[in-house]
């Protein structure tokens, strides 16, 4: 009994020690001190140590070749790459960034729940200097390295200083096959939400699916409702709502935009059982020719281009009234940014700038991907896939049509807007519920900042 | 034998008692810390008291976790504890069956078979074309089709069945090694006064049963409670929230949505959870003679 009652105590006082000491995580971010910048790597041996998430075979083979060429450009500085999937470096990141000797470049996720909480934590460098330095400023659209740009206390996204530069495009879009429209009486491919509605009502007729749908793993929900919502509300105020500027989610046009996919859940319009599909199941029923739209991003253009049906597939996207080019929800791959803590911010900033140019682009494009900033002379054939995105991506980003990922929104918004989207869908939230879920969780976070 | 401990035999376990402590004790205490802030693991966290353990009780989302891990226990522990017994009972009257080390080695092959791969095989399983899908449709049961995991009101029950089919095999090893430690003699003289199976299985087997039914609840009631990697693969807790775990949400909440206070309070509250259900099956063993 003795034993017990002294190994008790032992356990009581290791806890109160455990309790005493302050919290957990850093005190506070401090002001960031940044010294001249320059262009110049320097002719010191160093290592940069780059955290990327190029996994897939395009993406990957490029990287490989821009690094070796920086390598060679700059034969002092050694690249160390580390490479992870997107959701393997979204839970890894932050352990590595917190700890002392985080990497010199990183990839962040953009929005409140990576890159806002890299930036509150202080430990990504704000690259204003550099984008001077390297004229991004003029490089980039405006609409596209706002999507990288926070408060420098990390508590307003959009907001005044740069943390990062993309180095590859993404839209959220409508793939269409032909074959399969003209078998329906279609000749031209949707243009507005309306017209694409009354194609799903005669592709439905002439008995094939039209939608290929597969949400079991739950982020296909996001871009199904924000290419229907940007389709009904525009850039500019999907932009405005997104980024808290104003809005809400039980608005209008949020209401209306669930209602459509709840009114093409019961129509049939979608795959029956939609959530317990997978993504890639989906995009193999459309590839087959066994439905005639889906909508997904430009990310599953090698996959396409690798289908049965490749050469009937087209890409498109939606024009809202009043706007004179399609709006869609896109934007840009990761952010690559530079660490606070790194000792080697200018052959950071110059690797950022190496890999993200226009030389760095038509490697990119030579390898199937889309740059962010694609090359005046990229002309796929016309009539191919590659085509319609390429020419989709360049319209629709220079005129400041891509709209945010919804997600971005709050640092639960994925979790929340996911879970509400397969409700919607199999009829367990009506539209208006859906919107007061997702507004529900704008609001707490909006309590909280 | 003296009575008294020796302090030397703490010398003992000193080692094995470090490498607890390194890497669960500590981890664990830190766990606890964690659970009362608010904190996004990355900045600085404010202290957020007890109200992480309120929302334990009081959110709706956690709430629910809870009640589908209670249920999934139904689906891991008693169902498949009832059929290994219906198995033990027939197999062990059966025992010089040809073969019967390959028909156990079968049962119990899902026990050895990652989960993840176990999981991949069972979304295939359940999908639209699935191997289930199919078997209805071909005796005329298409009605019935449906896509399993997607479905609100059969995902949770699809997942707690491929639960208990990776359970089933683990109770009958467990049971049929049980049943060959009664003597023999026992059941001959059942025989001789004139018992039926039924009533031999009643009165022999099953109360000689009872340590390993007891482990067997031990290992696959913890086995519920803990569950994740089947829920991650299979449906990400969806759909909606349908088929949410704690071991999920605590995850989840560390990793991806910044709450890193109320995953500690999550994985705290299931940990003792599990600890109090743990101790109560441990009383129905029996009871070592005095």
């Amino acid at each position: 009994m003795k034993l017990k009652r002294t190994s008790l105590v032992g356990l009581a006082a290791v806890l109160s020690i455990g309790l005493a000491a302050c919290g957990p995580g850093a005190s506070s971010a401090s002001q960031q001190k940044t010294g001249p910048v320059s262009t110049s790597v320097g002719s010191k041996k160093i290592t940069l140590t780059v955290w990327d998430q190029n996994t897939d075979q395009g993406i990957d083979q490029a990287q490989q070749q821009l690094n070796s060429a920086f390598e060679k450009k700059y034969p002092n500085v050694t690249i160390k790459r580390v490479s992870r999937s997107f959701a393997d470096l979204k839970t890894t990141l932050k352990l590595a960034l917190s700890g002392d000797n985080p990497p010199d470049v990183v990839q962040a996720n953009q929005g409140y729940p990576d890159m806002g909480a890299f930036v509150k934590a202080g430990f990504l460098r704000s690259m204003n200097d550099y984008a001077k330095l390297y004229d991004w400023t003029s490089y980039y659209p405006q609409s596209l390295l706002k999507l990288n740009s926070f408060s420098s206390d990390g508590k307003t996204w959009q907001g005044d200083d740069l943390y990062g530069v993309s180095q590859t495009g993404e839209l959220v879009g409508l793939y269409y096959n032909k074959s399969l429209l003209a078998k329906a009486g279609i000749s031209q491919p949707p243009s507005t939400l309306d017209e694409l509605d009354a194609d799903l009502a005669k592709v439905k007729a002439a008995g094939t699916l039209p939608i290929a749908y597969g949400d079991l793993e739950k982020s296909p929900g996001i871009h199904l409702y924000g290419f229907v919502l940007s389709a009904l509300a525009g850039s500019q105020s999907v932009q405005d709502l997104v980024s808290s500027t104003s809005g809400s989610w039980t608005g209008d046009q949020e209401v209306q935009a669930a209602q459509t996919l709840s009114d093409w859940a019961s129509k049939g319009y979608l795959t029956q059982g939609a959530n317990g599909v997978s993504r890639d199941a989906a995009i193999e029923t459309f590839g087959k020719g066994g439905a005639a739209f889906t909508i997904t991003g430009t990310w599953q253009e090698a996959a396409l281009e690798a289908s049965p049906q490749a050469k009937q597939i087209g890409f498109t996207a939606l024009t809202p009234s009043g706007s004179s080019t399609p709006v869609t929800m896109g934007g840009e791959g990761l952010a690559w940014a530079i660490t606070s803590k790194t000792k080697h911010a200018n052959a950071a900033a110059a690797y950022i700038d190496f890999i993200t140019d226009e030389q760095a682009s038509q490697t990119l494009v030579k390898l199937g991907n889309l740059p962010t900033v694609v090359p005046a002379d990229d002309k796929p054939a016309t009539g191919t896939l590659a085509a319609d995105i390429t020419t989709a991506y360049g319209t629709i980003s220079q005129a400041n049509g891509v709209t945010p990922y919804l997600d971005y929104a709050t640092p639960t918004f994925y979790d929340t807007l996911t879970a509400a989207a397969q409700d919607l869908v199999a009829g367990k939230k009506t539209a208006k519920q859906f919107t007061q879920t997702l507004q529900d969780d704008y609001a707490e976070f909006d309590k909280s900042r | 034998m003296k009575g008294r401990r020796q302090p030397v035999a703490y010398l003992y376990v000193l080692p094995a008692l470090v490498v607890f402590a390194v890497f669960l004790g500590l981890p664990f205490l830190q766990t606890f810390e964690y659970s009362f802030y608010h904190w996004d693991g990355l900045s600085a966290s404010t202290w957020a008291g007890l109200s992480n353990y309120r929302d334990v009780v009081a959110d709706p989302q956690l709430r629910s976790a809870f009640g589908h891990a209670l249920m999934l226990m139904v689906f891991y522990s008693v169902v498949p504890i009832v059929i290994a017994l219906v198995l033990t009972a027939l197999i062990s009257r059966a025992h010089r069956l040809r073969g019967m080390s390959v028909y156990r080695t079968v049962l119990f092959l899902p026990q050895v078979i990652a989960t993840v791969v176990v999981a991949t095989m069972w979304v295939s399983i359940y999908s639209s074309h699935g191997l289930l899908n199919q078997v209805l449709r071909l005796v005329g049961l298409g009605s019935l089709a449906r896509v399993w995991l997607g479905d609100y009101s059969t995902a949770l029950v699809a997942i707690g069945l491929v639960g208990t089919w990776l359970n089933v095999g683990l109770c009958l090893v467990l049971f049929l090694s049980g049943v060959g430690n009664i003597a023999p003699t026992l059941f001959e003289a059942a025989r001789l006064d004139g018992a039926n199976t039924r009533q031999e299985f009643l009165a022999i087997s099953l109360p000689a049963l009872r340590g390993q039914i007891a482990a067997a609840l031990t290992l696959t009631v913890v086995s519920a409670l803990k569950t994740f990697d089947l829920v991650y693969v299979t449906t990400r807790g969806g759909p909606g929230t349908s088929t949410t775990v704690p071991a999920y949400e605590a995850y989840n909440r560390a990793f991806n949505t910044g709450q890193v206070g109320s995953a500690a309070a999550v994985a705290v509250v299931l940990t003792v959870l599990i600890m109090v259900v743990s101790a109560l099956i441990n009383r129905l063993q029996p009871q070592e003679t005095a």
